[in-house]
């Protein structure tokens, strides 16, 4: 049984060695260069002392990147990506959390690392691969490692304002890449493109799974999305066969004919998930693909990665209003359906979708609270201890028994494929002086966060101050200033009255 | 035509002038899925259809270049 996701990475640089694992415009690691960077980094960290604690990964997306992960894990720590573009109040926030004492940046983020309030140690990517690897001290630390015990930390939104770190285990991960794999069907002939950010998890679809099978992945630059044509010249030039994507940059392509003039070769695999998959937008792919496979994947960060998934038949016909199922829990997960009374809910009834099984991560980092109001003990078992995760997401079954997606508990929302908390954006919003108070909407037709505020300032002045706080996915999309502020009967912020309001408008 | 388009960009960035900035595209000031936004809305507002091949960074690094794209969609209507 493996325990470990080195264990992956130990096999396959005997297997491949010099086959390529990750590349992008500058950088081509292969196997070995990935086992060996890694190797110095980890002795780099070891030597100086840092064990069984979070170092923060500050680098620019790349397969550099990459093998800082899998150096940090082989230290024995556990690594905390941060994202290039976010602003330094929420990278001190993230710091101030984690309480890292260890940091490894590249000369893209030096400037950038230079300006933030630090005191832990700052590593130059490029120096510590002038370290010679020491197998002894790298053999000794795995031989102490245990299963449970954390990979990684990755921060999502918290409607406090102050990000949540999710943080994950080996044994969840091991899980989620064998029961993903068996559903997508991966192997050694899988090329990936991969899209998302590597400060998430839904990067963990193409970076475990490309080490186990000795698969390639390239980095597609961020800029490409911006032009349909250029991303799918991309996918051909490198063969890519596998892309598992957020759904909005699969509708980049297929929402303005894309198709007419090019079409992807050697896709096969497509995978999506984050957000509804428009009926439209999925006739067109499978159009342009009738062979391909389309899976929806579902599943929040605080399950590692995916849960459940929905292969959609070639021949299924769905009607425009239809929405794709997000289908049946990987094996080894249950996905229990929980009424208000703590009950499971049967025969279409709608419940809180939670989550069972060794996908469950270890919780928040550093934040009891907010752990104990998401993993709590399973209601159904008196008997022994059990964490299950509340997702907050409300879901009911189909006739087929598939899993429907109906509506969030809370001012959670998906936007461009990114988890956001509108509380977050206006907890940011108030702390502005010139604010009175603020409220946000969002318009799921078109896609748009609506800043709603009370107070003498411009609305110009506003995005400029936010671009500072909070990362550019978390800009609201439109701002308009009040008067005054609706409230409900209670006191609170009428959000109701607020997106009222901007459909009148 | 270029007030209603200052206006569908000045929502996408309030804080950016559009009318001195001339490299939207290189200085990463539209990011990708700002140009879905833009375009959708460009098409809404004009009652145009702009295609992939028209999507190509050269027609959306300034004003002026929106402007002509925008123009020479109108006339082939």
């Amino acid at each position: 049984m493996r325990t470990n996701v080195l264990e992956d990475l130990d096999e396959i640089v005997k297997k491949v060695p010099d086959k390529i694992a990750f590349a992008d415009d500058h950088t081509s690691y292969s196997f070995k260069d990935i086992y060996e960077h890694s190797g110095s980094i980890a002795t780099k960290l070891a030597e100086d002392g840092f064990y069984k604690e979070p170092v923060l990964i500050f680098m620019k997306k790349s397969p550099e990147e990459i093998a800082s992960f899998f150096g940090v894990i082989r230290s024995g720590c556990y690594y905390v990506p941060i994202d290039e573009e976010m602003p330094v109040t929420r990278i001190s926030l993230i710091i101030e959390n984690c309480k890292a004492r260890a940091m490894i940046i590249d000369e893209s983020t030096k400037e950038a690392a230079g300006r933030l309030a630090y005191e832990g140690r700052i590593y130059s990517y490029e120096e510590m691969l002038g370290t010679s690897v020491n197998l002894k001290t790298l053999t000794s630390i795995r031989e102490k490692a245990i299963d449970t015990d954390p990979i990684y930390i990755v921060f999502t939104s918290g409607s406090t304002g102050v990000p949540k770190g999710v943080c994950a285990c080996h044994r969840s991960v091991l899980d989620y890449i064998e029961q993903l794999s068996d559903v997508l069907g991966f192997n050694e002939d899988t090329v990936f493109g991969n899209q998302s950010p590597l400060y998430f998890d839904a990067c963990l679809k193409e970076v475990y799974p490309t080490i186990r099978y000795g698969a390639t992945t390239y980095l597609i630059p961020h800029e490409l999305f911006t032009f349909p044509k250029k991303i799918v010249e991309y996918l051909n030039d490198k063969k890519i066969n596998t892309i598992c994507w957020v759904v909005s940059a699969l509708t980049i392509i297929s929402s303005f004919k894309t198709f007419d003039s090019i079409k992807p070769e050697y896709l096969h695999t497509i995978a999506f998930g984050s957000e509804v998959f428009p009926i439209k937008q999925y006739r067109l792919w499978r159009a342009a693909l009738p062979d391909a496979t389309f899976t929806n994947l579902y599943g929040p960060t605080e399950g590692t990665g995916m849960s459940c998934y929905y292969r959609v038949a070639k021949d299924h016909v769905f009607e425009d209003h239809d929405v794709i199922p997000i289908g049946r829990p990987f094996k080894n997960t249950e996905v229990m359906l929980i009424k208000p009374d703590n009950t499971l809910a049967r025969d279409g009834e709608e419940g809180e979708i939670t989550l069972r099984g060794t996908c469950v991560t270890l919780g928040y980092y550093n934040n009891p609270e907010k752990t104990k109001e998401a993993f709590v003990q399973n209601p159904l078992n008196t008997a022994y201890p059990e964490i299950v995760y509340k997702t907050g997401d409300i879901g009911k079954r189909d006739a087929d028994g598939n899993l429907i997606f109906v509506s969030r508990k809370d001012y959670q929302i998906k936007h461009m494929g990114h988890r956001i908390e509108l509380g977050e954006i206006e907890s940011n919003v108030n702390l502005l002086e010139e604010i009175k108070m603020s409220g946000c909407i969002y318009d799921d037709q078109k896609g748009k966060i609506v800043l709603y505020y009370v107070g003498d300032i411009s609305a110009g002045e506003v995005t400029g101050r936010l671009k500072e706080m909070l990362p550019r996915y978390m800009l609201p999309n439109k701002i308009r200033q009040l008067n005054e502020m609706p409230f409900t009967a209670n006191g609170k912020i009428d959000r109701k009255q607020l997106k009222n309001m901007y459909l009148n408008a | 035509m270029k007030e209603k388009l200052l206006e569908i960009l000045n929502d996408l960035h309030e804080d950016i002038d559009f009318e001195t900035e001339k490299d939207l595209v290189a200085r990463k000031i539209l990011d990708s899925f700002d140009v879905v936004t833009l375009v959708n809305e460009i098409c809404d507002e004009f009652d145009i259809e702009i295609t992939a091949d028209e999507m190509m960074p050269e027609n959306f690094k300034d004003l002026d270049s929106m402007l002509s794209l925008i123009q020479s969609k109108v006339d082939e209507d």
